[in-house]
């Protein structure tokens, strides 16, 4: 694979590799297994975000084919009730953390610090805590169905009996379920796992936030920013004050669990009740966290292939944040049924509408960018004009949705279930395989399949719509969620029949992307450095792009600059670079600490896990572990930022319009030193 | 090999080159939005406990569970609030301090702010042992983690802060023997300041709760 390398042009006598304060060398490789556990480079984290996500992508689709194969029929015997459970509540956790929040961050990771002209992130040691935490969290969680196996093996006996090893409680965990006496040590694997997980969004989104705010070049004011790179932002905004809800809400769920406290027991005066809150606090702008990053992505294909500038690029921006920021507004809309009262249900109800509107906006803006176009279409756009067709879908029923006496018909059944897919699959999953096929060629410089790849397209969205469509019908039919079987006799046998078709058709055509990835990455037909004829500037750089990103910053005409830079009609909007001085780029040191203090996570969730299932010792191993992760901290501090210097080669790869005459000027930090 | 020269001075100074878009610098822009997603955490801890206390007059499910006016031990309260308050005054001097390089005036006031803030998790143990044994003689009945729903929020909320008051102790127990390593320079003003800004915050938290906990129950 031909990933960039910074050793043949490394310049590190200026810096050698340092030793921290203690005496310990930083990994210092470029090549090879170490380098890429050590490293900070977003490029390589984006990467394997993206190469984990898929994984567990995969591992959550399977467990959506399970659940499928045990409702193709009346009284289906494919699984038991317990493992059903099991496979609903581990789908849905999968999905939403491990499967689409992941692969977003995959391509903030990897391209927004491209568009917005950095070199890195603002702090490229926490990006990769970032990335280990997550696969801590991810490990937690699907750990459990080794234990579940051990135990079916009998090498595994947990104190409280036959409960679940595996969560069964839905991806929402609702009190009192989740109580010692209702549910097994599945509920403290989850627990464990979306703290950890809730760790490596925060560590993340305080990154890109920085990164977008504080590393932009010269002249890429805010609103010159890609679309896609304000919706990181934004996303971030969300996660930064979305996740301490759900933080706080599982850290009274583990302390009821495992040291008597009664936040959430009844008897005690506890009430459940206050979990929902908590949970929907979270969990709704968690759906926003969801769907803007992927709006973002389709804000950058459509107009790279309608060979327009995006229609109202400012309303866009705005109608993103006012989305965002009304996601706070309506999270009582999932708890109608729980009876809040006249005035808070008619309040969500009203606020609940009111995003309709931002998004009809985003909506009209998209089609507006299409209009008059020269429209080509290649599989991304083939992708991102799905995108707005089923997510308007499923916004229709989202509308439907808020208006509480609807919503109380509504609620449970299997119609949730086909609203949220439309929204989550013909939403979210389309634009990210769409911008997987608009970004391959960055990342790996190798084009994807164009043949295999609207054969997939087509069979995803086929097979998507005859899975889901008629989940409407059977949830307005009656038909339950969460449920492990039905009886015939319902008028529900054949619409079931028909979505487990679909579901596999999906399922191969995500199958047929993956496979043709992997080919691509391996001996996919090398492409030049913007194939699209695109608008942004990573476009700009060699594919793949070198370590170092930009090898002199450049100066930004305006929005969409690359494109500006290419057709436009004057000298001023070309694109200009301030030549890199003699000191050359600055680059930062790789580091261990983030992966090491990644594992001490992963050590405190399994073992705190094992604690409650009467394991000896493993209170202390907890205790270890979280030491782990504090001594790393430590030693990380102590290291230091680190980095060393290299001079970018002057081959001709990249524009050389270098501004001869700039001088950077004295920052006031410099003057301090005298 | 001219790696000694080049050592911490250069570092620094070609550190300090990058300059950000919006004159704030990287670290203190990301611990402002670490206090922002902060403010959150508390928030949810401290309306958990108050929608209990309205829902719970007597703080427990069952009445005559718990006395809570006569558990409180005020006066020391209210000691270790103006402790705490104190220490940022000495932080704020130390951050001063360090802005104009002056080491041993940094360390002299950052060894001020740990004694006070030991003092504050010193009255916080007392207190926590205090109220969780009672005192049967005056008619006082414990409060623990589990016996009253009270319980459960007031230690999970003020143990959450105590843990932030030890975070940061911590921190600036690294960063007065770091301050002996001679790589702490003028350029460490920075680290001192976000330090310094984590400390204001877990003080502003800390009114907060001495209000919304502690001297509400007097009203």
């Amino acid at each position: 694979m031909a990933v960039s390398t910074h050793a043949p042009v490394a310049d590190k006598r200026l810096l050698p590799p340092s030793k921290s304060l203690i005496g310990l060398i930083r990994p210092d490789t470029s090549t090879g297994l170490v380098d890429w556990l050590t490293t900070v480079d977003h490029k390589k984290i984006g990467i394997m975000y993206g190469g984990f996500a898929l994984f567990f992508f995969l591992l959550g689709g399977i467990e959506a084919l399970l659940i499928r194969l045990q409702l193709m029929y009346p009284g289906g015997t494919v699984v038991s009730a317990q493992t059903y459970n099991q496979l609903f509540t581990m789908h849905g956790t999968t999905m939403v953390f491990l499967a689409v929040m992941p692969l977003n961050a995959a391509f903030f990771n990897f391209v927004m610090p491209l568009q917005i002209g950095a070199r890195d992130v603002a702090f490229p040691r926490l990006n990769a805590l970032g990335l280990w935490a997550f696969v801590a969290g991810a490990l937690i969680l699907n750990l459990s169905w080794l234990f579940q196996w051990a135990q079916v093996f009998g090498w595994f006996t947990p104190v409280s009996g036959q409960m679940d090893i595996v969560p069964a409680i839905g991806w929402f965990g609702y009190a009192p379920i989740t109580g010692k006496n209702y549910s097994g040590i599945g509920t403290d694997f989850w627990i464990f796992g979306l703290q950890v997980l809730g760790v490596a969004s925060l560590v993340g989104s305080f990154n890109f936030i920085t990164t977008i705010i504080n590393m932009r070049a010269p002249g890429m004011t805010m609103m010159r920013l890609p679309l896609f790179t304000w919706m990181t932002l934004i996303t971030s905004f969300l996660i930064i004050f979305a996740f301490p809800a759900i933080t706080i809400a599982l850290v009274e769920l583990m302390f009821d669990r495992f040291f008597g406290t009664n936040f959430y027991h009844v008897e005690m005066g506890g009430q459940p009740i206050l979990w929902q809150h908590l949970f929907w606090i979270f969990g709704h702008p968690e759906v926003y966290i969801l769907i803007l990053p992927t709006m973002g992505i389709v804000s950058e294909i459509l107009p790279t292939f309608a060979r327009k500038p995006l229609f109202g690029y400012p309303m866009v921006v705005f109608s993103g944040a006012v989305i965002g920021f009304l996601g706070f507004a309506v999270w009582s809309h999932h708890m109608f049924t729980t009876g809040l009262g006249v005035v808070a249900t008619a309040a969500f109800s009203l606020l609940t509408m009111a995003i309709a509107v931002p998004t009809g906006v985003k909506i009209l803006n998209w089609i507006g960018t299409l209009w008059g176009g020269h429209i080509r279409f290649s599989v991304p756009m083939v992708f991102a004009l799905g995108f707005i067709w089923m997510f308007m879908m499923g916004g229709f029923s989202g509308i439907m949705h808020s208006a509480a006496p609807a919503d109380a018909q509504q609620q449970d059944s299997y119609f949730v279930v086909a609203h949220f897919h439309y929204v989550l699959i013909g939403g979210a999953l389309l634009a990210i395989l769409g911008g997987l096929y608009f970004w391959v060629p960055k990342i790996f410089g190798r084009m994807m399949s164009e043949k295999v790849g609207y054969i997939a397209a087509s069979a995803i969205i086929i097979g998507f719509n005859v899975a889901f469509f008629p989940m409407h019908y059977l949830g307005l039919t009656g038909m339950p969620r969460r449920t492990h079987t039905y009886l015939a006799g319902f008028g529900w046998e054949t619409w079931n029949f028909v979505a487990t078709i679909g579901a596999f058709v999906l399922g191969i055509g995500v199958l047929m992307v993956i496979i043709d990835l992997i080919r691509t990455v391996a001996s996919g037909k090398p492409c030049g450095s913007d194939p699209w004829d695109a608008r942004t500037l990573e476009w700009s750089l060699p594919s793949p792009v070198p370590a170092y990103n930009f090898a002199h910053n450049p100066v930004i005409p305006g929005r969409d600059a690359w494109w500006l830079h290419k057709y436009g009609k004057k000298p001023e909007q070309e694109i200009e670079y301030e030549k890199t001085g003699p000191e050359g780029i600055h680059m930062p040191s790789q580091s261990w600490w983030p992966l090491v203090s990644s594992v001490g996570l992963l050590v405190v969730g399994v073992a705190m896990a094992l604690h409650s299932a009467g394991v000896p010792y493993c209170g202390y191993v907890a205790i270890g572990g979280l030491g782990l992760s504090v001594v790393s901290f430590f030693l990380w501090a102590l290291e230091g930022p680190g980095g060393y210097h290299l001079t970018p080669p002057d081959d001709g790869d990249e524009p050389q319009k270098v501004l001869a005459s700039y001088t950077p000027e004295p920052s006031q930090k410099l003057e301090l030193t005298h | 090999m001219n790696s000694d020269i080049s050592s911490a001075a250069t570092v620094d100074a070609l550190h300090h080159e990058e300059h950000s878009s919006t004159g704030i610098e990287n670290k203190k822009l990301m611990m402002w939005l670490f206090l922002a997603s902060d403010c959150m955490f508390f928030g949810t801890l401290i309306t958990t406990h108050l929608i209990y206390r309205k829902l719970y007059p007597s703080g427990a499910a069952e009445e005559g569970i718990l006395n809570i006016k006569n558990t409180f031990n005020i006066e020391l309260t209210s000691f270790s609030t103006f402790i705490l308050l104190m220490s940022s005054f000495l932080m704020a001097l130390a951050v001063s301090a360090m802005h104009k390089g002056q080491l041993q005036s940094f360390r002299k006031n950052v060894l001020g702010v740990i004694f006070f803030g030991l003092i504050f998790l010193g009255c916080q143990v007392y207190e926590f042992t205090e109220f969780s044994m009672g005192n049967p003689t005056a008619g006082i009945p414990p409060l623990t983690l589990s016996n009253s729903i009270f319980g459960s929020t007031f230690y999970l909320m003020t143990g959450t802060h105590g843990t932030h008051v030890a975070i940061g102790v911590l921190w600036l127990v690294a960063m007065f023997f770091y301050s002996f390593s001679g790589r702490m320079n003028i350029h460490s003003a920075i680290d001192v300041e976000v330090a310094g800004l984590y400390w204001h915050f877990v003080d502003i938290v800390w009114i907060v709760i001495f209000t919304a906990v502690y001297l509400i129950e007097y009203i």
